[in-house]
């Protein structure tokens, strides 16, 4: 668990950071989201002290990292930058296996870990002796992931890190992020500036200004119960996307009719967002989707039926 | 010159075994300065990187230090480390040295911020950034770096000559003392192809990628210390006493070839530049030196002249040479400059020398002062029948003699006078005098003979046996064929001489070179 509290930084009359304070529970993602030079970057880099904070404290698992030797600190912690920062002299395999030298581990077990990750991250053996100039942007980033999760640590701080890539390959990415069993389980800071990317991949979202958080909350709360206009005008611009984004079937569960026809098809998770579940029509080019709940009650419904049930979920939130 | 037409070949042919000597000399002196150059150089450009406040100072002294001319700077270096190898490296280090720590600094400035940050999170050291990112981001620019020093180290080395350190620059500055073109191209080819092959090579390995040149990386410090192992391989000297000579005096008849052959001297002999010459016999650097008799720095070093016994320096008699047609418009005129005759012996011109050379009065000032000493000043009558005008090289001595003349001349005369003075080397005088220019200059009587009448070596030897005898060859001379005449003597002998240092002359009862000879072969 990642606590924060009262984090300030000046750079001589400049307040990056004003006083950020935030929770980041186990295995949870939490967005840095705002405007360029907000204070994103300066807050991620004071966790794991690529900046030392003028004021406040950082403890991670009930440590304060602020006590602990900074090299050491850092071996824990992966860290992925927006133009990845591999080593232009280092072959791929050499940059991935950073970490694990200087945490001297042996050959046998590095190359069997980098093995496993080329896999998980859909790279080829063959690149592992290329230099990253030769890779594609997309095959850089992923590099870099690799690198950073090399040595599986708890903690991975992100810093735009798909914010090279052509949208396209970012689409792409995002949903292998997504489906990557190994950052299930970590604690996650990703910084973006990219409203659409914090949805998608975020469970909390802290939305930032001038230095402060203006808010944090799930994409849901951000969106349907914004603290400010701050926070709404962000979001206006995106909002029936994100909000599909937001929303989950089982939101709308209530408001969905018993029964319908019964398709072969298997059965969705209620845990599938209102986005994808409207996708599921383009790609299966069914008349009706089947949904199916914690208690494994399975509703089938039609898109318009889904698109009901929207409708009136809209209508009950509160108008502020 | 006879050696003009033998063919270079044959002379590096025949030359071979100096040729070899000089040029891994020459190699070694590059790069042992190099090695230090980069002992010093690398981990200055570092720190830098990291004290940034410090980086102009730090490059502005490497700077300064590259501007100053190379002669000037071995001379510096005479007082603090003497002749040979340790001032001329210390020379040529001082001067690899900014293009060494300019390119580590803005090699390793350069290096990308992204990946600097990515090696910090990633949770190395400041050291091992360094070693591992840094240095070898940077290594492409700091081995150009260290390539444009090299490249100046080879240009330099030759003039390491200058304070005996050796190298090809003795073929090269021999070669232009004696006006000897293929002793100047035996240097200076090999010279110019090591600077192109060092280059050349430096530049494959700039090249090389990131794999191959961790490796050569690692072979370059001992490659380095071969190559500087080179500069003591062809040391293998051994004599009691050393000398230092010009390259001049080190291929003249009357220099050092006549040393060997009618005194039979054999001397451990390194060659050094005239400019450096007498101060390093005076902090016993050298013990024998060649010289002209009346440099003024023979007083202010406190050395003395060995005595030419077996007569193989011509004499060098100085007395006005003085255009026939002048003498006839001037009747006048030679009884004045005869007034000087006989007046200045060489501890006199000596003492002359010493204090315009050394003490810097002007040469009008020493002019005056003896003349005045001499009871033979006279003010200026300020006559305005006709201008006579007087020549002089460049050099103090003969401004002395023509401020003399022109005072001898305004006071006993009623001529006025032009004075033309620095007219550059023998020829560029002499012929201002043929053309009539000028009306006389002071001239010797071995350049007469020599330079000027160019007589043959038969004739130079017989005339050697007498002083007077060379006087009067060339008065004869100079009347037949260019209708100049010589007139009387103003006494002293400019001549080439051996010096060594008095108190040392004195305790190894040392006075002529016949004595020399005989200390240096006694066991
Ligand atoms: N090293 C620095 N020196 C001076 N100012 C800085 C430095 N780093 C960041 N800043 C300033 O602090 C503010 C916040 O920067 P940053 O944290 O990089 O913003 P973001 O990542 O949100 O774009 C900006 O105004 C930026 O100019
Ligand atoms: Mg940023």
């Amino acid at each position: 668990m990642i606590k924060v509290d009262g984090l300030v930084k000046t750079f001589g009359t400049t307040k990056a950071v004003d006083g950020i304070s935030f929770e980041v529970a186990n295995g949870e993602t939490l967005a840095l989201l705002g405007t360029s030079g907000c204070g994103k970057t300066t807050t991620l880099k004071m966790l794991n002290r690529l900046i030392e904070p003028d004021s406040g404290s950082i403890y991670i698992n009930d440590k304060n990292i602020l006590e602990e030797n900074p090299e050491a600190l850092r071996r824990g912690i992966g860290y992925v930058l927006q133009n990845n920062g591999l080593f232009p002299h280092y072959t791929v395999a050499e940059n991935i296996a950073i970490v694990p030298q200087l945490l001297k581990w042996d050959k046998a077990k590095t190359d069997r870990r980098i093995n496993e990750l080329l896999g998980k991250l859909h790279l080829d053996k063959g690149h592992l002796t290329a230099y990253p100039s030769e890779l594609s942007g997309g095959q850089q980033q992923r590099i870099g992931l690799a690198r950073a999760l090399v040595a599986d640590p708890p903690v991975l701080l992100m810093d735009e890190p798909f914010g090279a890539l052509d949208n396209v390959t970012r689409a792409k990415i995002h949903g292998e992020f997504k489906a990557l069993d190994e950052l299930k389980r970590k604690t996650i800071i990703l910084v973006t500036h990219d409203v659409q990317e914090a949805f998608e991949l975020a469970d909390r979202i802290a939305l930032m200004d001038k230095g402060k958080i203006v808010q944090i909350g799930t994409p849901a709360e951000l969106l349907f119960a914004p603290k400010n206009n701050f926070v709404r005008d962000f979001l206006q611009e995106q909002r029936l996307q994100l909000e599909f984004r937001a929303i989950k079937i089982s939101d709308l569960w209530e408001h969905l009719p018993t029964g319908g026809d019964k398709v072969k098809s298997p059965a969705l998770s209620t845990e599938l967002d209102l986005w994808s579940a409207l996708e599921q029509f383009k790609f299966s080019k069914a008349e009706t989707i089947q949904v199916k709940n914690s208690e494994d009650v399975i509703k089938a419904i039609s898109f318009e039926q889904l698109m009901a049930a929207y409708a009136q979920y809209k209508t009950l939130q509160p108008h502020e | 010159m006879n050696e003009q037409q033998q063919p270079l070949w044959g002379f590096m042919a025949q030359q071979a075994d100096k040729l070899a000597a000089q040029t891994l000399q020459h190699i070694g002196l590059t790069f042992i300065s190099l090695f230090i150059a980069v002992l010093i150089g690398l981990p200055l450009g570092i720190y830098i990187t990291r004290k940034k406040s410090l980086s102009g100072l730090v490059l502005g002294i490497a700077g300064v230090l590259q501007t100053i001319p190379s002669i000037a700077l071995l001379g510096f270096m005479i007082p603090l480390l003497g002749i040979g190898a340790k001032p001329a490296i210390v020379a040529l280090l001082l001067y690899a040295l900014l293009p060494i720590i300019r390119n580590t600094f803005t090699g390793i400035t350069g290096v990308d911020a992204t990946v600097k940050e990515a090696a910090v999170a990633m949770g190395m050291s400041k050291w091992q950034v360094l070693v591992k990112v840094e240095l070898p981001l940077a290594m492409p620019v700091i081995l150009a770096g260290i390539r444009t020093a090299t490249v100046i180290n080879v240009g330099v080395a030759t003039l390491a000559s200058y304070i005996a350190a050796g190298g090809l620059g003795e073929f090269i500055f021999g070669g232009i003392s004696l006006n000897n073109t293929n002793m100047i191209l035996a240097g200076a080819i090999p010279a110019a192809l090591l600077a192109i092959i060092f280059d050349f090579l430096l530049s494959l390995v700039q090249k090389l990628n990131f794999k191959k040149i961790k490796g050569a990386v690692k072979i370059a410090p001992v490659l380095l210390l071969l190559l500087s192992c080179l500069y003591f391989v062809p040391s293998a000297y051994g004599s009691k006493l050393t000398a230092g000579f010009t390259p001049e005096f080190m291929g003249r008849q009357d220099g050092n070839l006549g040393l060997q052959s009618k005194y039979g001297l054999k001397i451990h002999t390194i060659v050094i530049s005239d400019a450096v010459m007498y101060k390093a016999a005076q902090e016993k650097e050298l013990d024998v030196i060649s010289g002209y008799s009346t440099d003024g720095r023979l007083k202010a070093y406190d050395l003395v002249v060995l005595d030419d016994d077996k007569k193989i320096f011509p004499p060098y008699y100085a007395a006005p040479v003085v255009r026939e047609d002048a003498l006839r418009k001037f009747p006048q005129l030679e009884k004045t400059l005869n007034l000087l005759a006989g007046t200045i012996t060489d501890s006199v011109m000596t003492e002359l020398n010493y204090k315009t050379d050394y003490l810097h009065q002007s040469p009008e000032r020493v002019a005056k002062d003896f003349l005045v000493a001499k009871k033979l000043y006279r003010v200026d009558r300020g006559g305005k029948s006709g201008v006579v005008r007087i020549g002089s090289k460049i050099f103090g001595e003969q401004y002395i003699l023509a401020s003399m003349y022109t005072m001898l001349i305004k006071g006993y005369t009623d001529y006025d006078v032009a004075t033309k003075t620095g007219l550059g080397g023998t020829k560029i005088v002499f012929d201002a005098l043929t053309n009539d220019q000028i009306d006389f200059y002071p001239e010797y009587t071995g350049t007469g003979l020599l330079a000027i009448l160019q007589a043959p070596t038969k004739t130079v030897e017989q005339l050697q046996v007498s002083k007077d005898s060379t006087y009067n060859y060339v008065t004869r001379e100079f009347v037949k064929r260019y209708q100049l005449k010589w007139l009387r003597p103003i006494g002293f002998n400019n001549a080439y001489a051996l010096m060594m240092r008095q108190k040392q002359a004195k305790e190894l009862h040392i006075k002529t070179i016949t004595d020399l000879k005989r200390y240096l072969d006694s066991k």
